[in-house]
C-alpha cells in the first residue's frame, strides 16, 4: 500500500462524532409532498417547464437549465405539480420551487430500475457529457457546481489525474462514506466514465484514515479496474477541501486565484461519481441522493436514500430527536448553514442535517484576541485570519485584500480553533462580501 | 424556536482560561522548587505577587477600562507568578506590590488590557524593581533545603555574578571552585531569583507546554539554541573560562526567559518565521548583554527589547500563502 498522505499548511483535528458509520443506507421513503427549488447549484436557476396541474413521473424533466452555468432539474416522485412558488430554503433565501403531490412511484420508462451493475462503458466522451447535463448532475460534496463543466477540459488546457474527494472530514457526516462502502463498485466505474470524459487514464479515490470499511471496499473492486487506485490520506480537517486535497494527493499547490484544472487535476465527490454512473450508465437522472441525520439531539443517527425536495422535517422525524431542537444545521458542523426552517428541502447537495440540543446551540461569548496565533497556525490557506479581523474592523478592506483575504477557503479553522472564540471566519467572509460588491 | 448562527457550529476545547492554567500548571514545579529552598520567604513573595496582580486587574478593568474584569481568565495569576518568579525570595511585601503595580498597570492595563500590551508585563514590573532597588534585588539568599525559616543572607552572589566579576586573571580553577557544580545547578541549589534557579522544574514545565500544544517548540529551542552556541564559540575562540557554556545555559534566568517568557502570546510575533527570528535575536542580545554590559544577566533586557520590535517583525515575516513561493 502507498504512503498515507495529507498537505502541510494548517489543518485542524476536531471531535468526529462519526455516529452513523456503521448504520447501512435506508431508504427514506416517499414523503406525502415535495417541493423542488429550481436552483440547486452555483448559476442561474433552471426555466421552470410545468406549471400548476402538470402531471410528472419519477426522473421527468421539469426545469431546463438556462445556460452553461446552471442545471436541469427533475422530478423526484410522480404525481401532479400542485404549485409553482416561492418559497424559503434552509438558509431563509427566497427561491422558485415547484410542489408536487405524490401519486404512486411512477418513473420514466427510460431509468434502468435493475440493480445490476453495468461496467462496460459505451457512450463516447462528448455523450458522457451530454448525458451529465441533462440528469442535472452537480457537484454533490456541498459546492453544487455543474458538473459538466467540470468534466470537460478547456481549450488550452492538460489534466493528467482526476481524484475523486472520499474524505468527508466534516464531523459527524457519513453519507460519503456509508456510498464507498455499499457501492465501491459504482463509483469505480464512475470514475471510469469521467476518465473517458476527460481523456485520461488514471484516477485516485482519496479516503481518509478514519474510514477503513470503506477504504476496504474500494480496494477490494479497484483490483479489478486498471487505472483506478486508493489513496490513503491522514485524518485532518479540511482535506476534503479541493485545494487542500489536490495538495494532500499530488503535492500540486492551486495559486491563488487559479482553479484546479491549472495544475492538471479535476477533483469530483464520490457521490458525483455515484450519480454519474447512474446517469450514464443507468440512465438516471440526478433526483435521489444519500444524506446523514446525525447531531447530539438525534436519537438515531443514520443515512438515508433521499428523493430531492423532500422536507427535512420528514427526515427528522425519521430520526427521531430527543428533545426540542436548539439549531438545524444543513451540512456539517463546520461549513453547514443554521436552518429557520425545518420544512426545507432537501437538495442535491444536502449532504446532511444535523439536529443539536438548545445549549449547543449558541455562539459562545467573544474575549480579547490574546495573539496566540493559533489562527495563523491553522490556516490550510496560510493566511493571518487575526490581522483581517482587525482589519476588518476598521473598515480596511483594501488593505484585507492585499493580505489575500481573497483566497480564504472558509472552512472556519480559525474560527474553531480561537481561544478568545472570536468569530474570525465571518469577519474574513463579510471582507469578500464587501471586495466584490465594490470590485 | 430555532437558534441561527453563523458557521462553524462547533469549537475547539480549548479557551484562554484553559491555556492560562496550563501555563500556571506548568510554573508549579518552579514554584514547589522555590519554596523547598527558600522557605516561607519564598511563599510570601509568590502569594503577595499573585494576589496583587489579581487584585489590581479587578481594579483596573472595573474603574479604568470599565469592562467586566478579566480575572476570570487566569491571566493575572499567570503574571503574578511570573513575576514572584523573576525576584529574590526576601522581597519586602511592599516592594513585591510595586512591582504589581507596575506589571499590571503601567505595563497591561495601560495598553488597552489582555492582548494588548507590547511588553511583557512580568519583565516590565521586574526591571523596573531592578532600576528602583537594586541591592534588593540582588540580594541573593543561599539556598537550604527544606529549612522553611531560612533567611540565611550570607551568600550574595549569583553564579553569573560571581563569573561576571573575575578578575582577568582569575584561573579555570579557582572559578569552578566559587560556583555551584553542574548537578547543582540543574537542580537549582544555587543563588538566584526564586523561579530561575531550577533547570530541572522549568524543563518539566517546558515538556508540559509542548504536550499540550500550549507553546511551540520554536522559539525556546532558537533562544537557548542561538545563545548556547555564540557563547561555546566565544568560550572556545577566546579562551575565557567565564564563558563556559554549560554554565551559563544552567544559570541565570535563561530557561525561565526562554521558556515561559519569550513565549508570552501576547508579545511575541505570530508567524513561526516570525517567531525564529525573534527567539534568535533574543539569544543574540542575552549573550551580548551577559558578555558586554555591566550586568551579569541579560535575559529580561533582551526579551523586552526583542518585544518592541515585534509589531515589525509581524510586518516583515509572514506566512507562506498557499501556492505561492513554492514549486
Amino acid at each position: 500500500m502507498s504512503k498515507i498522505k495529507t498537505f502541510t499548511t494548517g489543518g485542524i483535528h476536531p471531535d468526529k462524532f462519526k455516529l452513523s458509520s456503521d448504520v447501512a443506507i435506508e431508504d427514506a421513503g416517499i414523503p406525502e409532498v415535495v417541493t423542488i427549488p429550481v436552483r440547486q447549484h452555483i448559476g442561474a436557476p433552471a426555466k421552470i417547464l410545468v406549471k400548476k396541474g402538470d402531471k410528472v413521473k419519477v426522473g421527468t424533466l421539469i426545469a431546463d437549465a438556462d445556460g452553461i452555468v446552471s442545471a436541469d432539474v427533475h422530478s423526484s416522485v410522480s404525481g401532479e405539480v400542485i404549485k409553482v412558488e416561492e418559497n424559503e430554503t434552509g438558509g431563509g433565501y427566497l427561491e422558485k420551487m415547484i410542489t408536487i403531490r405524490v401519486e404512486g412511484d411512477e418513473w420514466e420508462e427510460s431509468i434502468d430500475k435493475t440493480p445490476d451493475i453495468v461496467s462496460e462503458i459505451t457512450a463516447s466522451a462528448e455523450e458522457i457529457v451530454q448525458i451529465i447535463r441533462g440528469a442535472g448532475i452537480v457537484g454533490m460534496g456541498g459546492a453544487g457546481f455543474p458538473t459538466p463543466i467540470k468534466v470537460t477540459v478547456p481549450e488550452g488546457k492538460k489534466v493528467d489525474c482526476l481524484i475523486l474527494n472520499g474524505i468527508e472530514c466534516e464531523p459527524y457526516l457519513t453519507a460519503d462514506d456509508r456510498l464507498m462502502q455499499e457501492c465501491a463498485e459504482q463509483i469505480v466505474i464512475g470514475a471510469k466514465v469521467i476518465n473517458k470524459a476527460l481523456g485520461i487514464q488514471n484516477a485516485i479515490i482519496a479516503v481518509d484514515e478514519n474510514k477503513p470499511e470503506a477504504i476496504k471496499a474500494l480496494q477490494q473492486v479497484t483490483r479489478r479496474y486498471v487505472g483506478v487506485n486508493v489513496q490513503v490520506c491522514a485524518t485532518k480537517y479540511p482535506q476534503g477541501a479541493e485545494k487542500q486535497l489536490i495538495a494532500a494527493v499530488t503535492g500540486r499547490e492551486v495559486p491563488p486565484g487559479c482553479l484546479p484544472i491549472d495544475v492538471h487535476c479535476v477533483v469530483q465527490n464520490v457521490g458525483t461519481a455515484f450519480a454519474i454512473y447512474e446517469a450514464v450508465q443507468k440512465h438516471k437522472p440526478l433526483f435521489e441522493r444519500i444524506v446523514t441525520v446525525s447531531g447530539d439531539d438525534v436519537k438515531k443517527a443514520g443515512n438515508f436514500r433521499v428523493r430531492i425536495g423532500t422536507p427535512s422535517s420528514y427526515l427528522i422525524e425519521k430520526a427521531g430527536k430527543k428533545s426540542e431542537i436548539g439549531k438545524i444545521i444543513f451540512g456539517g458542523p463546520m461549513m453547514g448553514i443554521a436552518g429557520v426552517n425545518l420544512d426545507a428541502p432537501i437538495t442535491k447537495i444536502s449532504s446532511g442535517i444535523l439536529i443539536l440540543k438548545d445549549e449547543s446551540a449558541y455562539k459562545p461569548e467573544v474575549n480579547p484576541c490574546i495573539r496566540c496565533a493559533t489562527c495563523v497556525d491553522v490556516c490550510p490557506q496560510g493566511l493571518e485570519p487575526y490581522l483581517i479581523h482587525s482589519l476588518i474592523r476598521n473598515g480596511e478592506y483594501q488593505e484585507a485584500k492585499k493580505i489575500h483575504v481573497l483566497d480564504c477557503i472558509e472552512c472556519g479553522c480559525c474560527a474553531y480553533s480561537c481561544p478568545a472564540r472570536i468569530p474570525l471566519l465571518d469577519y474574513c467572509k463579510l471582507a469578500k462580501y464587501e471586495i466584490r460588491k465594490n470590485k | 424556536m430555532l437558534k441561527v448562527s453563523t458557521a462553524p457550529h462547533m469549537y475547539s476545547p480549548t479557551n484562554t482560561m484553559s491555556i492560562m492554567r496550563d501555563v500556571i500548571i506548568s510554573l508549579v514545579p518552579a514554584g514547589l522548587v522555590a519554596i523547598a529552598l527558600f522557605g516561607l520567604n519564598a511563599l510570601i513573595t509568590i502569594v503577595t505577587a499573585v494576589a496583587g496582580c489579581v487584585v489590581m486587574e479587578y481594579i483596573a478593568c472595573k474603574y479604568i477600562l470599565k469592562v467586566k474584569p478579566s480575572t476570570k481568565d487566569l491571566s493575572a495569576i499567570v503574571t503574578g507568578l511570573l513575576l514572584a518568579y523573576n525576584l529574590p525570595c526576601n522581597m519586602p511585601v511592599w516592594m513585591t506590590l510595586i512591582g504589581c503595580f507596575v506589571a499590571i498597570i503601567i505595563a497591561k492595563v495601560a495598553f488597552g488590557g489582555i492582548g494588548k500590551n507590547l511588553f511583557n508585563p512580568a519583565l516590565i514590573g521586574r526591571v523596573f524593581l531592578f532600576i528602583s532597588f537594586p541591592i534588593q534585588m540582588t540580594t541573593w539568599v543561599k539556598p537550604k533545603l527544606f529549612d522553611f525559616m531560612n533567611a540565611d543572607v550570607s551568600t550574595s552572589a549569583t553564579t553569573l555574578g560571581i563569573l561576571k566579576h573575575a578578575d582577568a586573571g582569575t584561573s579555570a580553577t579557582s572559578l569552578t571552585s566559587n560556583i555551584p557544580n553542574y548537578l547543582e545547578m540543574f537542580l537549582g541549589y544555587t543563588g538566584g531569583s526564586m523561579g530561575e534557579v531550577s533547570a530541572v522544574a522549568l524543563l518539566l514545565g517546558l515538556v508540559y507546554l509542548l504536550y499540550r500544544r500550549v507553546i511551540s517548540w520554536h522559539i525556546p529551542f532558537y533562544y537557548v539554541a542561538t545563545f548556547f552556541v555564540l557563547t561555546a564559540g566565544f568560550a572556545y575562540y577566546t579562551g575565557d573560562a567565564s564563558l563556559d557554556p554549560l554554565t551559563h545555559l544552567l544559570s541565570g534566568g535563561l530557561f525561565l526567559g526562554a521558556f515561559f517568557m519569550a513565549t508570552d502570546y501576547t508579545t511575541s510575533p505570530m508567524s513561526k518565521k516570525g517567531k525564529i527570528i525573534f527567539a534568535i535575536g533574543c539569544g543574540v542580545l542575552t549573550f551580548v548583554i551577559r558578555r558586554y554590559s555591566a550586568y551579569p544577566e541579560g535575559v529580561s533586557f533582551a526579551i523586552l527589547i526583542m518585544n518592541a520590535f515585534v509589531p515589525l517583525i509581524d510586518k516583515l515575516a509572514k506566512p507562506r500563502i498557499f501556492g505561492t513561493g513554492r514549486k
